[in-house]
């Protein structure tokens, strides 16, 4: 779960206004785990975790590439990463992760991006290339910022249209949407009202769910959740949770053994019986009657509702 | 216990029982870790090479060239099989490092597996550059069963594979269906849902995160081609077992034992589904008593309808007293 990959920046691109793109290599030179398209990194940014998308080649990879916004104002991720970072400097990331991959079984792939909405699909047009999958692309960005503008051009070549200017974008994404053929996926990465346009005009042409995809930025990583305190019934002992901390996790480090087996809220091991406070399920193993209940959570990766919860440990 | 160290077969045996009563669970856990048994050990890594390595993949060998449904890689699972190529050659490197490697040069990638004799030159992606299919290519050269799931419309279907040692099912016919269609069969999963609980950890499945779970049941003989297919062969022995003698019983009935891994394919994202599977003769099961008596009371307790599913139903109860009456005094 909590696998590190220790990274070195080996190159810094800021030719594009706005955008940082960093090439990240592993500490010793050697190779990183391969990803599939779409898959993105959650980097540690001074403290921070950021998720972005990977726009390099996901293949036995040497090195990982992705591209950074600057966010205006903001003092997060974003802003550590454009102001703070120089080559030869070292962060660490968790493995890739994948929530935003291309379907096998597609007949053609239409990939349309907004803005830094085009990072995940660089990497699926990497992919594309190599197993000469049919593609088509609409892509939108503000003209003083093109970014990835080159890679779409060389790795789609004709399939690429590229817009500047949002009418033109809005009058050539009803007839693109309607002129597909079947068995056509879908693929959308952007601003949320960019999303929202783009999956609710496909809706209302007909297009099934399951051939639209989406994705918002970051929004498959698993949340860290919220600090909060568990009371052990046997004791009175007070732990507190934090923030990335499983309760599993807190309870070890006490020195209590929970039987478990997944950590991933699957396989029931660790479900142990909660006396007060109100849990926060995440688990995919108690039924719904039994998370209405509350009377017993699966500490591995379930949390709390209230500020402090109670078991009888 | 000398014996016991001195066989190899028991010495990576996963013996599968962790209390005496056995009930269907997803009982998955994190690959690589290994486990210690009082007669060796098993489970350091996701691929197992062990005295047997040669002959099943020369009996696979002869079963794929007599039945070619037992694999097939629909056209859309391409990618899948070249991504299940690469990443169990780089298991296999890592497993048998003296005999085995993969290296690259630019967009030149040489594997050698001297256990074998095997050498190929290949372009990632371009099958020209292998002497088959690359599925099949990398199936001649694991123990393990291979299937491989593909991930669209909430759901998982069994769109490639190479399945020789199937047991008491059927690849060509199961191929193309849905991972719960697959299950069907399987009793009580509808009340514990084992097999939906099962599905979703499987669709959130991470690359690099290998986990692992075991399952099992009998066989009689040391067949490992116990398929749908080849029922008529082996069929009839669950019957005419129950006439053998003591010595025979002891001798033909197996404990079979499947360590199964799941994998996500880390450049597809196609789920990878390893089942290696372990044969051992009650005989010499019973020479690891830990393992004799705890044999001896899950098979006691089993519930009919599972022993029913697992097609061990004529001869489980006999195995259980077999098992019990060896520790009374017969060494």
């Amino acid at each position: 779960m909590s696998q590190t990959l220790k990274l070195v920046v080996s190159g810094i691109d800021d030719s594009v206004t706005g955008i940082r793109s960093l090439t990240l290599s592993a500490l010793d030179g050697g190779r990183l785990p391969p990803f599939v398209p779409g898959s993105h990194l959650v980097l540690d940014c001074g403290g921070r975790q950021n998720a972005y998308s990977l726009t390099s080649d996901g293949v036995d990879p040497f090195e990982y590439r992705i591209s950074v916004l600057n966010v205006n104002g903001g003092t997060g991720g974003s802003a550590w990463v454009h102001q703070c970072l120089s080559v030869g400097d070292t962060t660490s990331a968790l493995l890739p992760r994948s929530a935003f991959a291309p379907v096998a079984r597609a007949r053609k792939h239409l990939l349309v991006a907004g803005g830094i909405g085009i990072t995940p699909i660089v990497s699926h047009l990497r992919a594309a290339r190599t197993w000469r999958r049919e593609v088509q692309v609409l892509y939108v960005h503000r003209e003083n910022s093109p970014a990835h503008v080159d890679d779409v051009r060389e790795l789609a070549g004709a399939a690429a249209d590229i817009v500047t200017a949002r009418a033109d974008f809005r009058q050539r994404l009803g007839p693109l949407l309607a002129g597909q053929p079947l068995g056509t996926h879908l693929y959308t990465c952007g601003p949320a009202g960019l999303i929202h346009d783009v999956l609710a005009m496909a809706a209302g042409l007909g297009w099934p769910a399951s051939r639209l995809h989406s994705e918002r930025f970051g929004a498959d990583v698993l949340d860290p959740g919220e600090p909060f305190d568990v009371v052990l019934g046997k004791t009175g002992t007070r732990l507190t949770v934090p923030s990335g901390t499983s309760l599993l996790e807190a309870l070890e480090r006490h020195g209590i053994a929970i039987p478990n087996l997944c950590r991933h809220g699957v396989c029931g091991e660790c479900r142990i019986p909660v006396t007060g406070g109100v849990p926060l399920h995440r688990d995919l193993y108690l039924t719904d009657d039994e998370k209405q209940a509350g009377d017993a959570l699966m500490c591995c990766v379930s949390r709390s509702n209230s500020p402090a919860l109670e078991v009888p440990l | 216990m000398p014996l016991s160290t001195a066989d190899p077969l028991l010495r990576g045996f996963p013996f599968p029982f962790a209390e005496d009563r056995y009930r269907y669970s997803t009982n998955i856990e994190p690959a690589r870790t290994p486990v210690f048994t009082p007669a060796g050990q098993w489970g350091g890594s996701v691929l197992d090479i062990d005295t047997e390595y040669q002959a099943e993949l020369r009996e696979r060998a002869a079963i794929l060239a007599a039945d070619p449904t037992r694999g097939a890689v629909l056209p859309h699972m391409r990618g899948a099989a070249w991504d299940t190529m690469l990443t169990l050659m780089r298991e296999l490197a890592a497993t048998a490092p003296d005999a085995i490697r993969l290296t690259r040069e630019g967009d030149r990638w040489t594997w050698e597996n001297r256990i074998l004799g095997l050498r190929a030159d290949f372009v990632y992606g371009d099958e020209a550059t292998l002497p088959s299919e690359p599925l099949h290519y990398i199936a001649s050269q694991v123990q393990e069963d291979i299937v491989l799931l593909d991930q669209r419309d909430g759901a998982l279907y069994g769109d490639a594979g190479v399945v020789t040692f199937a047991a008491d099912w059927s690849f060509g016919f199961d191929v193309g269906m849905s991972f719960l269609e697959i299950h069907g069969p399987v009793p009580r999963i509808r009340q514990e849902r084992v097999i939906v609980r099962a599905h979703e950890f499987l669709k959130r499945l991470q690359p690099h995160q290998p986990y692992r779970r075991t399952n099992w049941t009998m066989t009689i003989g040391r067949r490992l081609d116990v398929s749908t297919e080849r029922y008529y062969e082996w069929g009839p022995d669950r019957e005419t077992i129950k006439h053998a003698d003591d010595e025979t019983f002891g001798r033909l009935v197996h404990l079979r034992v499947e360590v199964q891994h799941l994998i996500r394919l880390p450049e597809s994202g196609a789920i990878l589904f390893l089942i290696r599977t372990y044969l051992l003769p009650l005989e010499k099961l019973a020479t690891v008593e830990t393992w004799r008596r705890r044999a001896a009371a899950v098979l006691a307790e089993l519930p009919a309808d599972i022993a029913d599913y697992k097609g061990i139903i004529k001869y489980k109860d006999r195995a259980a007293s077999w098992l019990a009456a060896r520790g009374e005094g017969a060494e």
